[in-house]
């Protein structure tokens, strides 16, 4: 199965939205490995220093969400380095991660590890994988397509969005503080925007188009 | 000197109190602070899940916006204050990384270019904290405190980003610059070993449980060693840790009720700033009770 992802018409796996997930043994054989994986996400984190880890463990000791993740911050970074491209893609660990950067100040090898979740994060985004209506993947769209049309972030335009995607009975969850924030004046209707709308536009337009020039 | 002001956009809206009070303090300090002109969102946590490249072009835009804008008033390193934890390290991270990665720095620089600006790595980002401490001095705050918060314990609760991955004017494992602060005001800050521990950013809107749990073992933690308030200096923790209380009252059938704060209203409290100033009423778990108490019983409108 592991395989199977890979394609660009695979299927995505329906999966149920809970944190504890049972993990399910599966022998992966050097075959089914990607071999380049662990060097494309190092080069995308900044995180050179990935094949040096030894394994410690305690990027998964610090970590204050590890005993919700299905694999650990230290397996990740085995898995990576490894080439488990799918398992790792698919797992709920990359996006437990809230970016404390705890595991990144104690990692006695200096490894970026907050650096290589957001890579893997990029990866799954770009890649699809993850499971439909998933929250968090759908919150860093919403966010980057706002950012791109205001110049700004607008939380409440955020949130309807999110919820809508993904949840919609989570806007009765939160009505009552969604409520309290109205009442004592910190929920904001007023569309936030750079003066000019398109300058982030063309700010980013710009950026990509450097990038894509420069890459081989 | 005088220091540009980066809000970003929670300080605009969830974040309101914090603007208040922060700026309000200034003002009772004397430092002059300006709101840097036509900012753009710095792009958090969530926009580097994206594109990395574009989460650091979009920041720099606002550190060459503050290096133009002091160009006009050369005075020494232009100083920008990011108020927000996350804005804090995004601008910081940015400078770094510019600076170590040419591919990177080509790519922002081409950006800019494209509307009109440069960086030329010339501004000094500042967490408020800094500013506080560093250039303003604790012993001209502790001069500038009109009512003296005696018998007050404070949980001083930093977060992750303000110390993490750059621990630029403070230890990332055991920070005390708010914890001196709070003794400058009178108040005494408990000894809380999970000041740091993450309060699990944006996962309350996502995974829920998740979130609502790390959150309450923070309050709980934090009332436990007996304080009566607890601050911080971030607009989501602070939005985390207390607008969820009755939902994690919900969730977890034990009682919580812990004012959290922002170290500026704290401080302004001390420095005398009326209420309204502080943006006291938009808080949901009203510390008036306990400031009432210290002032001997006595009744303290909001």
């Amino acid at each position: 199965m592991p395989n199977q992802a890979r394609g660009e018409d695979a299927p995505r796996a329906p999966r149920p939205m809970l944190v504890r997930r049972e993990v399910r043994r599966h022998i992966a054989y050097e075959s089914e490995l990607d071999p380049s994986f662990g060097e494309h996400i190092a080069r995308k984190a900044y995180g050179e220093k990935l094949f040096s880890c030894i394994q410690c463990g305690t990027c998964s000791a610090t970590c204050p969400v590890s005993h919700y993740m299905d694999f650990t911050p230290r397996k990740i970074i085995a898995m990576v380095r490894e080439g488990f491209r799918d398992e790792v893609l698919n797992c709920f660990t990359i996006w437990l991660c809230a970016s404390c950067y705890a595991c990144t100040v104690d990692c006695p090898r200096e490894i970026k590890i907050t650096d290589v979740m957001y890579a893997l994060k990029q990866e799954a985004i770009a890649q699809g994988v993850y499971p439909r209506g998933f929250a968090i993947p759908v919150l860093a769209r919403e966010f980057f397509r706002g950012v791109q049309r205001h110049g700004r972030s607008n939380e409440v335009a955020l949130m309807i969005r999110l919820f809508l995607k993904t949840n919609p009975l989570g806007m009765l969850q939160n009505a009552s503080i969604a409520w309290r924030l109205w009442r004592t004046g910190r929920l904001s209707l007023r569309p936030e925007s750079t003066r000019h709308r398109d300058t982030v536009r063309t700010l980013l337009r710009a950026a990509k188009q450097a990038d894509e020039g420069s890459a081989p | 000197m005088r220091y540009w002001y980066y809000p970003g956009c929670s300080l605009k809206s969830n974040g309101r109190p914090y603007e208040e009070s922060l700026l309000a303090v200034f003002r009772e300090l004397d430092v002059p602070v300006r709101e840097l002109d036509d900012w753009n969102c710095c792009g958090a946590t969530t926009y580097m899940s994206i594109d990395e490249g574009q989460a650091f072009t979009l920041a720099s835009r606002n550190l060459a916006l503050a290096e133009r804008a002091s160009r006009q008033e050369p005075e020494g390193t232009p100083q920008l204050i990011a108020p927000c934890s996350a804005c804090f390290l995004v601008l910081t991270k940015t400078q770094r990384y510019i600076e170590l990665h040419e591919d990177l720095a080509r790519q922002v620089h081409a950006g800019l270019r494209a509307i009109g600006l440069e960086y030329r790595g010339e501004v000094q980002v500042r967490h408020p904290l800094d500013v506080l401490v560093n250039d303003i001095g604790l012993p001209r705050i502790a001069q500038t405190v009109k009512r003296r918060l005696s018998g007050l314990k404070v949980a001083c609760y930093y977060g992750c980003q303000v110390v993490r991955p750059f621990p630029t004017f403070d230890s990332a494992h055991n920070p005390t610059t708010m914890d001196r602060l709070v003794e400058a005001l009178g108040a005494k800050p408990v000894q809380w070993p999970l000041k740091t521990r993450c309060c699990g950013g944006t996962l309350i809107g996502t995974i829920r449980d998740v979130g609502l749990r790390l959150n309450q073992i923070l309050l709980q933690d934090a009332a436990r060693r007996g304080a009566d308030v607890m601050i911080t200096v971030c607009p989501l923790c602070q939005f985390n840790l207390e607008c969820y209380q009755r939902e994690m009252e919900r969730t977890f059938h034990e009682p919580i009720r812990l004012p959290v704060l922002y170290l500026t209203q704290l401080m302004g409290k001390a420095l005398g700033i009326s209420d309204y100033k502080l943006g006291m009423r938009r808080l949901f778990v009203s510390p008036m009770p306990v400031f009432a108490r210290l002032e001997g019983g006595q009744a303290v409108h909001a």
